[in-house]
């Protein structure tokens, strides 16, 4: 089985617990206006690789990965499940011991069907809600958010740990009423252990000049990281007010 | 000495000069954290701030504050000097004023000229006239003895750095037995050794009873440097604070002689935790007590300075003095070497804040306390200053009583020493591989006139065999230059009191090194996997420039393809250095670890079949090229640590850095009690069928 890889990091300390083996995918359905790697959207680009390869790349420096595992981000996986479901499946039946995997992912063209045997495999899911609201999620990402919320609900139907991932961008996404109604979106699915609000930044603007891409969000400022504390209170507090 | 030694476990370190008996006896291993340790005195605010202050005033007056040009240092040259004499618990500096430059003329007096004059000093001409007509120094007796081959090598830089004109450094010696033993034990123990060497006069014997007797001289110097301090180190020390003031004179008598490269202090932590821990239990000492007198020690560490030139402060990126200290690691019978003042140490950089010396090691195994690692990681976190070293790697061939000279250069303490050699350019080879043995930026012929490559595409196995052939000679003129560096060393610069604290024979290593591993490899690996052509300068058919076409595997991204040439270019080398005797038949060795002298490696450089640029700075140590490990630190520390440690014994370096937050996040993303662990079983699928489709 062969994906279409972006690139990996083999020292992924901030994509799921301990250091772990960090897959980007090519290819993603999803224009979200603040995305920093638009170089991922096209699913042509890339490199073909195999399972094994990913997994030989693994096994070598396994004593790193102790603590850690594999994780597949993106790009979008979903564009890819197959592939991925063979990855981690294969993560888990290692020779050498079972491999904790982790999908990174928007939920951008999850189908209940589709991926059942991704997430047979899948021990923790980074799930990216880009918006709260569904008409302001439509126009970010220029994509419906059906297919977060169905996902995250079959995620929380098979009790998958998942943490919410949020990227505050001024004047879009910090805005009080949002982050409470993503406390309350957030307190439907008890299977959310945590919370991770990214601050938006502008260092993969030049990409788009590169690639030719008109960028959306042009004269927004990145966000100040000393206000994510007081920003994750909001989400928190209205959070723990509407959790069963 | 019953007194000094009383509550210490006897051993056979009381009949024998035998250091690492008397830890292993009588050490105690702490597991726990930190919690005990004690901020920094009064006294020790009030004398680091006066420090800080002579440092700025050092800085603006360009590099220094004053320097000698009148007295030549010796270990009693000069009278005592201080900070703030009431306030200093361990005394001692290297000239009679704080900071002041010694003037050092052993190791050549060329260079101490120079390094006076481009501060704006002049030596004596009294001084100059003598150490230049009348008596020899290590730098004269070199250029005495140089081929014209060896002189070519070093003026083109394919061999730099070589202490020819400096003193050679990289020598620890066991300062601890000054502490244990009082220096009258040593010099007797010194006698004994010359009344029992062969009789049969030889040159080696008479060499052996020349060094024998300097060295038992030395030591006599360094008993009347402890009575221009006030203090009587012919007898053991009886306190912890003793021991570390006679500990301290061992070395400053060391400094004071010696202008050396890397003046590396050993591994003391463990060693003088013994004292304090039984100065504790007798009362006579509490912990505020046991940290200020390491901060005194650790303060005077970081005022160790030595009048140098501009070119060598270039060669190593500023003013290093290498005062490595070897802190930790496990001992062989399982048991952690780590001690309370292991801690205290490491907590000098928070009382005084950050600095680069001394140079605190940590000689890290897996199996050492966790208090401690993490200590060391908060430590390094906060100040970015702790060197790390794999004990596990080294315990294997240095047992546990090993320390680091320099950066990475293992040796035992009082049984090992290193003759320095600097470094070969590997990268700068294999161009002259390419042309025939000429230099790639000048087209003089500097290496045996051998076969240029032909054709406009290199062809690997016609430049692998060239290049080997090269290398080959290259280390043969390498060596043998070496051998008379260190034979001049010996005889015009000898480290007297350094080698009064070792034993009467011991080993030593020959430690060669090599500059631009990373370029080699990435460029052998272009000439495999890409297509290399060569663009030619002049009618002479010298090459200057290279263009790559396609991609090919590079070093860093632990691909085998690559690494594994990177593997047999050391593996070749070293076997080439084999081949040639060497100076008192020390055991070559060899590093990887241009930490800073990257920059002006790559500088000496032209354009290589990398795609790398003439004059572009190699990667450090070895280290991948800047930018080309794509794959992230795993991959790329996976590369390096194929390279074979049996061949480059003396250390191989790769400097890491990393964005903080490219080192995780908070843990406070998850809620509590519900961070995920990657390590743990799975647990069953426990379906909420409330989320039913």
């Amino acid at each position: 089985m062969q994906g279409r890889v972006h690139s990996i990091e083999t020292f992924g300390t901030v994509d799921g617990p301990g250091t772990r083996l960090v897959v980007f995918l090519q290819g993603c359905p999803m224009r979200c206006a603040y995305c920093h790697n638009p170089d991922t959207w096209d699913l042509a680009g890339g490199e073909v690789v195999s399972v094994s390869r990913v997994l030989e790349r693994f096994e070598r420096n396994r004593p790193y990965y102790r603590a850690g595992g594999i994780t597949v981000s993106g790009g979008e996986p979903l564009v890819q499940t197959d592939f991925v479901s063979e990855l981690f499946r294969t993560a888990h039946e290692a020779p050498y011991g079972r491999i904790h995997t982790c999908l990174d992912t928007s939920g951008a063209l999850f189908e209940r069907e589709r991926c059942s045997a991704l997430l047979d495999h899948t021990d923790l899911v980074l799930l990216d809600i880009k918006h709260a609201n569904p008409q302001a999620y439509d126009w970010l990402c220029e994509w419906s958010a059906t297919d977060a919320w169905a996902c995250a609900d079959e995620l929380a139907r098979r009790g998958i740990p998942m943490v919410v991932r949020h990227v505050v961008v001024p004047g879009i996404t910090d805005d009080p009423e949002e982050l409470a109604s993503l406390g309350k979106l957030m307190a439907k699915w008890p299977n959310v252990v945590g919370l991770e609000l990214l601050a938006y930044h502008t260092m993969g603007r030049h990409k788009y000049d590169d690639l030719g891409i008109a960028y959306r969000l042009d004269g927004t400022p990145a966000l100040d990281k000393a206000r994510l504390p007081e920003l994750r209170h909001i989400v928190l507090a209205r959070h723990e007010l509407f959790k069963p | 000495m019953q007194q000094a030694w009383e509550g210490f476990v006897p051993g056979s370190w009381q009949h024998e000069i035998d250091v690492r008996d008397f830890i292993q006896r009588n050490y105690t291993p702490y597991d726990g954290d930190e919690s005990f340790l004690s901020d920094p005195t009064p006294a020790t605010v009030a004398l680091w701030y006066k420090v800080l202050e002579l440092f700025d005033q050092e800085r603006e007056n360009g590099g220094v504050i004053d320097m000698d040009t009148k007295v030549v240092s010796t270990i009693t040259s000069h009278a005592a000097g201080y900070i703030d004499r009431d306030l200093e618990k361990i005394v001692g500096l290297q000239t009679d004023k704080p900071l002041k430059r010694a003037l050092m003329v052993d190791g050549g007096i060329r260079m101490a000229v120079a390094a006076c004059k481009s501060h704006g000093y002049e030596v004596d001409p009294e001084i100059v006239d003598f150490y230049t007509n009348r008596r020899k120094t290590h730098n004269a007796g070199v250029f005495d003895v140089y081929t014209p081959e060896m002189r070519a090598c070093r003026h083109s830089h394919i061999i730099t750095g070589l202490p020819d004109a400096y003193g050679r450094g990289r020598i620890i010696g066991d300062y601890r037995r000054v502490a244990l033993y009082g220096v009258d034990r040593l010099i007797a123990q010194k006698e004994a050794e010359k009344d029992g060497t062969q009789k049969h006069m030889t040159e080696l014997v008479i060499r052996h009873r020349e060094e024998l007797a300097e060295q038992a001289r030395a030591l006599r110097e360094l008993k009347r440097l402890g009575e221009i301090y006030g203090f009587d180190i012919g007898r053991p020390a009886a306190t912890f604070q003793e021991a570390v003031q006679w500990l301290y004179l061992g070395y400053l008598a060391a400094v004071k002689e010696q202008n050396g490269a890397a003046m590396s202090i050993g591994r003391n932590s463990t060693f003088l935790d013994i004292y304090a821990e039984r100065d504790l239990a007798r009362g006579i000492l509490d912990e505020r007590d046991a940290q200020e007198i390491i901060d005194h020690l650790v303060m005077k560490l970081r005022m160790i300075k030595f009048a140098r030139t501009p070119e060598y402060n270039e060669l190593f990126s500023g003013d290093p003095q290498w005062v490595t200290e070897s802190i930790g690691g496990m001992g062989v019978d399982g048991r952690s070497m780590v001690t309370k003042t292991s801690f205290r140490y490491l907590h000098t950089l928070e009382t005084m804040g950050t600095s680069p010396e001394p140079n605190l090691t940590v000689l890290w195994s897996k199996r050492l306390p966790k208090a401690f690692k993490q200590y060391c990681a908060r430590i390094s976190i906060y100040s970015s200053s702790i060197q790390y070293e794999n004990d596990d790697l080294m315990r294997v061939y240095h047992g546990d009583d090993y320390a680091i000279a320099c950066c990475v250069s293992s040796m035992r303490i009082g049984k090992e020493m290193q003759f320095f050699g600097a470094r070969a350019n590997l990268a700068k080879c294999l161009l002259y591989a390419l042309n025939g043995g000429r230099d790639e930026k000048t087209g003089e012929q500097i290496g045996p006139r051998h076969q240029p490559v032909s054709g406009a595409v290199l062809d690997y196995d016609d430049v692998m065999q060239k290049y080997e052939d090269m290398m080959m000679w290259l280390a043969g003129v390498y060596v043998n230059a070496l051998n008379i560096i260190h034979y001049m060393h010996d005889k015009y610069c000898y480290e007297r009191l350094q080698m009064a604290l070792h034993d009467e024979h011991v080993k030593r290593w020959f430690a060669t090194g090599i500059a631009g591993l990373s370029v080699v490899a990435d460029s052998l690996s272009a000439i495999q996997y890409a297509k290399v052509k060569v663009v030619v300068r002049d009618e002479t058919g010298l090459i200057t420039d290279f263009i790559v076409e396609g991609d090919y595997p590079k070093y860093g991204n632990d691909d085998d393809r690559v690494d594994q040439i990177a593997h047999y270019v050391v593996e070749r080398f070293m076997k080439y250095v084999r081949e040639t005797d060497t100076y008192r038949n020390a055991v070559p060795t060899t590093s990887i670890l241009t930490i800073t002298s990257n920059v002006v490696y790559g500088r000496a450089t032209g354009a290589t079949p990398d795609g790398r640029s003439a004059g572009v700075p190699f990667a450090p140590g070895a280290n991948p090229m800047h930018q080309r490990d794509t794959h992230g630190a795993v991959a790329s520390l996976a590369s390096v640590a194929k390279l074979p440690f049996k061949d480059a014994q003396d250390g191989i370096s790769n400097t890491f850095s990393i964005v903080p937050d490219a080192l995780g996040k908070d843990v406070q993303i998850y809620f509590e009690n519900e961070i995920p662990c990657a390590t743990c079983a799975p647990n069953e699928p426990a379906y909420n069928e409330d989320f039913g489709a």
